[in-house]
């Protein structure tokens, strides 16, 4: 008989339409690593795309009902709710702040929903890299490390999308974040510390006006490169986009395939 | 005011949420703004003129097709204001009348280089279109 050599930790699991079709690095390696960290990422059942943007108008409705949705779920089941992408991170963090906070737009999904059970902002929304420190622990990442990620130099692009609104948010300090460069150290590598950072790259405008994002995901990329870095890495299927569109030249990857390096789970091949 | 521009604001102030009473005028969410170049008001004008019920300008205004929603404005407002709620509101106001979309799904078919990320369709839409 086979016996568990250790006990899985259960969340439930967003993963959002991206994930499925242009940025399935960052999911495959995001489900490989929890398994090897000790987390089982179980996926929502039939989860809708959160639709990318969170809108801030308190007569949007429909549009969050996606969110709602799968937050429900994960209350059923009593777990957190678990994101990677950084725009579903957003998307649903800020849906399930509302339905806690304001009861006028919380009763109407409700009524719009119409189930046997109301929902009230009940589930904790975390993403991966809040997972990786709260849940598993920066350090016992550090002690699984079989292939440490030595003299790399690499910087932690956060963009808008995780940090901000940081009332809502809540991860890290907005101005001054420290996640992805503490998961850096612990993967081995050093941190590279840039001013722009927690900047836009210019985000869905590049549909609008690309010469916008153009000047945005440049300057983060100089600013990067400046500061000496060697790869850029990032949560954000958009913000990767922007940076290699528009003329990054040092690998843009996610902090999931750093994290999968640096655990043995793929192969260093500085792709693209 | 005009009754018509009174409706408006209060519409506008309702659906975001935002109190313009609340802004000192002291510019740093247009200084902070990524798209402050693209725009005819900048945010702490947009703000002014939502508070002044001088809502038609900005309703033909560019600017709120540039608006990136980065939330730097919210974040960065030393009393709150939230400028970026009265830019969605604004937005919302133009496209959810008929046939005034900013971008249909046709126009999306220009961008598809094999490489663009379903996030940047789906987001462009939603903030574009009804």
């Amino acid at each position: 008989m086979l016996r568990k050599r250790t006990k899985m930790m259960k969340v439930s699991y967003f993963p959002g339409c991206t994930l499925k079709n242009k940025a399935v690095q960052l999911d495959i390696y995001a489900r490989k690593c929890a398994e090897a960290l000790g987390v089982s990422l179980e996926e929502i059942e039939n989860w809708q795309c959160c639709g990318g943007v969170f809108s801030t108008a308190k007569d949007e409705i429909a549009t969050k009902l996606s969110s709602v949705r799968a937050l429900k779920e994960a209350k059923e089941k009593n777990r957190p709710l678990v994101t990677v992408c950084s725009a579903c991170h957003n998307v649903i963090k800020q849906t399930n702040h509302a339905m806690s906070t304001d009861a006028e737009f919380a009763g109407k999904v409700n009524r719009y929903m119409a189930e046997d059970t109301d929902y009230a902002g009940e589930t904790e929304v975390m993403h991966y890299l809040e997972m990786l420190r709260d849940l598993v622990g920066f350090d016992k990442i550090k002690e699984k490390v079989v292939k440490p990620l030595t003299g790399k130099k690499i910087a932690a692009y956060y963009g808008c999308l995780l940090l901000r609104p940081n009332s809502v948010m809540k991860m890290d300090n907005p101005e001054n974040p420290r996640i992805i460069e503490d998961l850096i150290r612990a993967l081995g590598a050093e941190p590279v510390m840039y001013a722009n950072r927690n900047e836009c790259c210019g985000g869905y405008v590049i549909m609008e006006s690309p010469s916008l994002a153009e000047k945005k995901s440049q300057a983060v990329v100089e600013n990067a490169k400046s500061a000496g870095a060697e790869i850029i890495t990032t949560a954000c299927p958009l913000c990767r986009y922007n940076l290699l569109k528009n003329g990054a030249d040092i690998p843009v990857i996610y902090f999931t395939e750093l994290l999968a390096q640096a655990l043995g789970l793929k192969e260093d091949t500085d792709e693209q | 005011m005009s009754s018509k521009n009174e409706r408006l604001r209060d519409e506008i102030l309702k659906r975001s949420g935002v109190n313009p009473k609340k802004c000192m005028r002291c510019g740093k969410c247009s200084a902070t703004c990524p798209a402050y170049d693209e725009m005819e008001y900048h945010p702490h004008q947009f703000v002014s003129m939502v508070e002044n019920g001088d809502i038609e300008p900005l309703i033909n205004s560019k600017g709120i097709y540039r608006c990136l929603s980065c939330f730097a404005c919210v974040d960065r407002c030393p009393r709150g204001v939230e400028p970026a709620k009265l830019v969605e509101a604004v937005r919302l106001e133009v496209i959810r009348k008929q046939g005034a979309n900013h971008l249909t799904a046709d126009g999306v078919e220009a961008f598809l280089d094999g490489e663009i990320p379903q996030q940047a369709i789906v987001s462009a839409l939603r903030k574009y279109s009804k």
